[in-house]
């Protein structure tokens, strides 16, 4: 889904190793030809596996008005938490649901395990494109021109959260360059406060930051798999948290620990980089600082530049193995196109669309209270349109996010350095993919 | 606790284990009260300390959930987590019973199932084998016992994926047996009560019943299972704790979410905290809630297990 936190468990690494050897054993058998996308001509009954709440809410309202298409909703733990797992499990098995939700991060590795289906087979599928924001369905077909790996849920356009009241009685400008930002740490920092919380663990805001500067970490041109970790744009963003963290001009708080939201909600932190759904995260873990906070344009690498990261985001994918992908791709793109079903995922889960229609949602142009009335929204619309279309995640991210947290813990505390973590993650990455047998360009 | 077990230990003793009579029973008549007065001060206040440092450090964490419990999800982050602060509980059990029509109930009931169910049989199962692998000389005996040893040292992780592709194959997952059927199975109690039979079941007692007319069956529900009943009360709550803790055969079996037990009900809310903050209060309630049971179900039956330990301490 939107933000993915690494809580892999020692069981869940067991199971995993037992899955790899298991897949690497029955790769042969669960390849196949595309199935074609045609109505069953009978009433169909299609199994759904999403972890979110409220998405019933949702289904139910597709099931009364398709009594021939029903969808039934199975639920588990976040994605990384275990749901993915039990994908790969039942892959295995020959009994995977019909859809699934995936994250924009973990799609290639499905689609690398030959885990899904190319909805590109069904005509209503291409001719939706258009009501997508082009980097959505950037994300959901993984870079090639001519296939579709699932339908794109919802995203996580980045910007910046800021204590406009501190900002205003330190008569510190909200800084709109990086440069300024870290001018701005300096003078908050003599005030006593952090301008913000470096997260060791949230590998994929990192990326982001990556993402907004114009880098890649992967690509893929057909055959093989470039890995960038340490590419220049990477190692420009790593140089500049590095001199953060070196001149204590951030605090390095585990994030998502009560230590975090009671920075946050004390007033020791001033500002946090995040995705459109951290407006949910900061209202819930500081709750004390209502009123105080609003919402500007991410910081930029060029003054005047108009670049956007994500954090987050999924998709709804079709499993291989399916008997009804048509109706399958109807209710995926049901579930995420119409205003209804959207409105319903905004109210139940404030889930972000990720259509150029859903951002106009009537909830998502009204002001939020927390926010001291501010329209949101409306920023995270315009940094969403500025997201660049061509980032692309490798199949092995849980790996990856593993190997650079790592490092970055390191980096915290002082032993070593945000760009050594990234090199070695680097490594790493390319160690695990030969590991898998998928092909590496040098 | 010295006075609450001496008397228990004496009257308990005749009626577990026949053969104790005259040997544990008369042993030290006059000192049920007064035990001990040899003990220094000083290695007594540095037992005690010990033991409050220890009761402590297993308590804080219960005291931290029960107070967290009482909060609103403001005062969570922003009073003291060891105090109390505005008190919520009532208001947010309420609010977790209502949380998707109760879901959170119906999850309660689903492990009372699992584990109550499923450690009846699976004591009834494993002091079958246990009494049959002490009792009984037929050939394989021994392998038999040893292959059960052997699935002892298997953890039930390792099993949990090869058995979702067992159940896949006869489309049973996702259904209460998935998670039913391999919790009957302990091979622990197995081993525990081959031990106890051996020990608590006389011959002399069983060649009795057989001369009386009794069949196997028979002598072994009427008679057999009475003596070794300290046992099956262990292998009992072992075996429940062990069905209610196991989470991670339901995470790899169930998809439906009526079907959950309690504790992956939980998992799956807590591994979604991030994105949905106010599932928070319903996982510290929930939590709080389910330890519950197990405070019960020890309650009630630790009297029978701390007379059978007793008993096989004084041997």
């Amino acid at each position: 889904m939107r933000h993915t936190k690494r809580a892999v468990t020692a069981a869940l690494l067991t199971s995993a190793a037992l899955a790899l050897t298991g897949c690497a054993a029955g790769d042969a058998s669960s390849g196949g030809d595309a199935a074609s996308c045609e109505p069953a001509g009978e009433d169909v009954t299609l199994e759904f596996t999403s972890w979110i709440p409220g998405i019933e809410d949702a289904v139910a309202a597709w099931n009364e008005e398709n009594p021939d298409i029903q969808v039934e909703v199975q639920t588990g733990p976040n994605g990384n938490s275990g749901t993915y797992q039990n994908f790969f499990n039942q892959l295995e098995a020959g009994n995977a649901p019909d859809l699934g939700q995936i994250e924009y991060d973990a799609l290639p590795n499905f689609r690398v395990q030959d885990g899904l289906e190319d909805l590109a087979a069904c005509e209503d599928v291409v001719a939706a494109e258009d009501q997508f924001l082009e980097w959505t369905w950037g994300q959901v077909s993984l870079g090639t021109d001519d296939q579709v790996y699932g339908i794109p849920q919802d995203q996580g356009p980045m910007a910046l959260f800021y204590r406009s009241d501190l900002f205003e009685q330190a008569g510190i400008d909200v800084p709109t360059t990086w440069e300024e930002y870290r001018t701005a740490a300096e003078a908050i920092r003599e005030q006593g406060g952090y301008i913000t919380n470096f997260s060791q663990t949230d590998i994929n805001q990192f990326a982001g930051f990556v993402w907004q500067a114009g880098g890649q970490w992967f690509a893929n041109d057909g055959d093989a798999w470039t890995v960038e970790l340490a590419s220049d744009e990477s190692m420009t963003v790593a140089e500049y948290w590095q001199d953060l963290i070196e001149n204590d001009l951030v605090s390095t708080y585990p994030a998502w620990t009560d230590e975090w939201n009671n920075a946050y909600n004390s007033g020791e932190v001033w500002t946090w980089n995040s995705a459109v759904w951290g407006a949910n995260s900061i209202a819930s873990g500081a709750p004390d600082t209502a009123g105080n906070w609003s919402v500007a344009l991410a910081p930029q690498w060029e003054s005047g530049g108009a670049a956007a990261g994500n954090w987050g985001g999924s998709s709804i994918a079709v499993f291989k193995g399916t008997d009804h992908l048509y109706e399958s791709a109807k209710f995926a793109l049901w579930l995420n196109t119409s205003d209804e079903a959207l409105t319903i995922l905004n109210e139940q889960a404030a889930i972000y669309p990720a259509t150029k229609a859903g951002l106009e949602l009537p909830t998502l142009t009204e002001g939020v209270e927390f926010y001291g009335g501010q329209a949101i929204y409306d920023v995270f619309a315009e940094a969403s349109a500025q997201v660049n279309p061509d980032f692309v995640w490798g199949p092995t991210m849980t790996q990856t996010y593993a190997d650079v947290s790592d490092g970055f813990k390191a980096a915290a505390s002082g032993s070593s350095t945000l760009m050594e973590a990234l090199e070695k993650g680097q490594q790493s990455t390319i160690d695990a993919l030969e590991a898998q047998s998928i092909p590496v360009a040098e | 606790m010295t006075t609450v077990i001496g008397p228990d230990e004496t009257s308990a003793t005749p009626a577990v284990n026949p053969r104790g009579i005259g040997r544990g029973g008369d042993a030290h008549p006059g000192t049920t009260r007064g035990r001990g007065p040899r003990e220094s001060l000083f290695s007594r206040t540095g037992a005690m300390l010990v033991m409050a440092v220890f009761t402590l450090y297993f308590l804080v964490p219960i005291w931290w959930l029960l107070v967290a419990s009482t909060k609103d999800r403001g005062q969570l982050f922003s009073t003291n987590p060891l105090w109390f602060a505005d008190f919520q509980l009532f208001e947010n059990i309420g609010a977790l019973f209502d949380y998707r029509n109760g879901v959170y109930l119906r999850w309660i009931l689903n492990s009372l199932l699992y584990a109550g169910l499923g450690a009846v049989v699976a004591t009834i199962l494993a002091a079958m084998c246990g009494y049959a692998l002490a009792k009984y000389r037929f050939p394989g005996r021994e392998t038999i016992f040893n292959i059960v040893l052997g699935g002892v040292l298997v953890p039930a992780t390792a099993l949990a994926l090869p058995l979702f592709l067992l159940f896949s194959r006869v489309q049973l997952t996702d259904t209460f047996w998935a998670v039913f059927l391999p919790s009957v199975v302990s091979p622990f109690g197995v081993y525990l009560s081959r031990v106890f039979a051996e020990a608590s079941v006389p011959d002399e007692l069983l060649e009795a019943s057989r001369l009386d007319g009794a069949g196997e069956v028979r002598t072994f529900f009427t008679v057999s299972i009475r003596l070794m009943f300290p046992a099956l009360i262990t292998v009992f709550l072992f075996q429940f704790v062990t069905i209610w803790n196991n989470f991670f055969l339901p995470l790899i079996m169930l998809r439906s979410e009526e079907l959950f037990p309690v504790t992956y009900g939980l998992y799956a809310w807590n591994s979604t905290i991030n994105q949905f903050p106010e599932l928070r209060t319903y996982v510290l309630v929930g939590s709080l809630l389910s330890i519950i049971p197990l405070i019960i179900t020890f309650l009630l039956l630790q009297r029978y297990w701390r007379t059978g330990l007793g008993t096989g301490a004084l041997k």
